[in-house]
């Protein structure tokens, strides 16, 4: 091994190339690896947040979804409840006014009826007025009417 | 082989021949001219390039070059941050440094031994040794900086006393202060030679099979592609291996005992 004055030479170099490099080419790539780094760091934390914000607002969506339906459902049951109310509000009148009308009808009737019975009664009692006459011109009979006076006259007695 | 036209030479000059550094200069003062400038300009293309992309980094999605990179610094700054645990500004890009020079040197090994001698060879240059990692000026130079560094991070973390008094009285008390600074020097040189000598010693192997193979005349070439194979497994280890024993020593000095 002979070992003489390149080695000098040989350690300038190594000084030269680690000075380079400490000063030249790897502050540069450090920073750039770095910065990448956080960029991708940034980016990762970017695209969780906003999957993050993506269920907030799918649970949102979701809840003033649900909200919507059972208002919905609220209305329609209070309308189905109105039209029910009605429907027998209707029914609760037309039948008031049913009983009202069949309750005159009858009071007519009752009164036509008994107008009729006070003109029957007053052309009845002209009729057997008028039928008696009648009978009594024609069939007065002494002998049949002897036998019936006979037996009043033993009833008085 | 490397010259046909001069006559084949022996195996143990061919072998020679591969394993003797284009050097400039006497004694101490010889530069390897090869390493040097192999281990340069594999540097400065690698790292001039990286610093363009990290100047038009963005935080955006990343293309091309940027992926690349991202995913190689990445991984270095993920085996950093699972061992070494204090702050600093310096052990990732020095992790990151070692890593990425340390591999393109040791894949100079998968050209094929003969090529660039060959090519050079018609410019009149004798010798010439691909790759850097196979020469020990190399890997002592990254080794002892790496101790450099080291020893500033102890004093930087627990001080020049807390250095000291952990020197002094770890692992056996204070009773025995000379054993335990014996410990403590042994333990501390062996680090920068078993760096090293670990990574200097695999490419050497490696290199060597390549040169073995090479000699073989057809048969090499069944041979020297699972090699080439088994052997980017080698580089990239070796090249792991140093860092993460890089940043293990440097969390040995910046967390106390």
């Amino acid at each position: 091994m002979n070992i003489n004055a390149t080695l000098l030479g040989h350690v300038i170099w190594f000084g030269v190339f680690i000075w380079l490099t400490m000063k030249y080419i790897w502050p540069p790539l450090q920073k750039a690896m770095h910065d990448r780094q956080k960029q991708i760091a940034d980016g990762l934390a970017a695209a969780e947040r906003g999957k993050q914000d993506l269920e907030l607002a799918a649970k949102r969506a979701a809840e003033v979804l649900q909200e919507a339906r059972n208002q919905a459902a609220e209305i329609i049951g209070q309308a189905e409840k109105r039209g029910a109310q009605l429907v027998e509000e209707a029914r609760g009148n037309a039948k008031a006014e049913g009983d009202r009308i069949v309750a005159a009808a009858k009071a007519e009737i009752a009164q036509e009826v008994n107008r009729a019975k006070e003109q029957l009664r007053a052309q009845v009692s002209v009729l057997a007025v008028t039928g008696a006459e009648k009978i009594l011109k024609r069939e007065i009979d002494a002998k049949v009417h002897a036998q019936l006076l006979q037996g009043l006259e033993a009833e008085l007695r | 082989m490397s010259t046909p036209t001069e006559g084949a030479p022996t195996s143990a000059e061919y072998i020679s021949h591969h394993l003797t550094n284009l050097a400039v200069g006497e004694g101490f003062w010889t530069l390897h001219f090869d390493t040097f400038i192999v281990s340069g300009v594999l540097g400065f293309v690698a790292f001039f390039l990286m610093m363009r992309v990290a100047r038009r980094a963005t935080a955006g999605v990343p293309t091309g070059a940027q992926n690349f990179i991202e995913m190689v610094v990445s991984m270095v700054d993920a085996q950093v941050k699972d061992t070494f645990h204090a702050k600093s500004n310096l052990v990732t890009p020095l992790a990151i440094t070692i890593f990425v020079w340390v591999f393109l040197m040791n894949a100079m090994d998968l050209i094929p031994v003969d090529f660039i001698p060959l090519v050079l060879h018609a410019f009149g240059v004798e010798y010439f040794k691909q790759v850097p990692t196979t020469d020990p000026n190399l890997t002592f130079a990254m080794s002892l900086t790496v101790f450099a560094i080291m020893l500033g991070m102890n004093f930087k973390h627990k001080g020049v006393g807390g250095f000291l008094h952990e020197a002094l009285t770890v692992p056996f008390g204070k009773w025995l202060f000379p054993v335990n600074l014996l410990f403590r020097v042994i333990e501390d040189v062996a680090k920068p030679i078993s760096l090293s000598l670990r990574l200097f010693g695999n490419m050497y192997a490696g290199e060597m099979v390549f040169i073995l193979i090479a000699l073989l005349g057809v048969w090499q070439l069944p041979l020297a592609l699972p090699w080439a194979i088994f052997h980017i497994l080698i580089i990239t280890l070796q090249a792991f291996v140093f860092m993460m024993l890089t940043i293990v020593y440097m969390s040995l000095a910046a967390e106390s005992h």
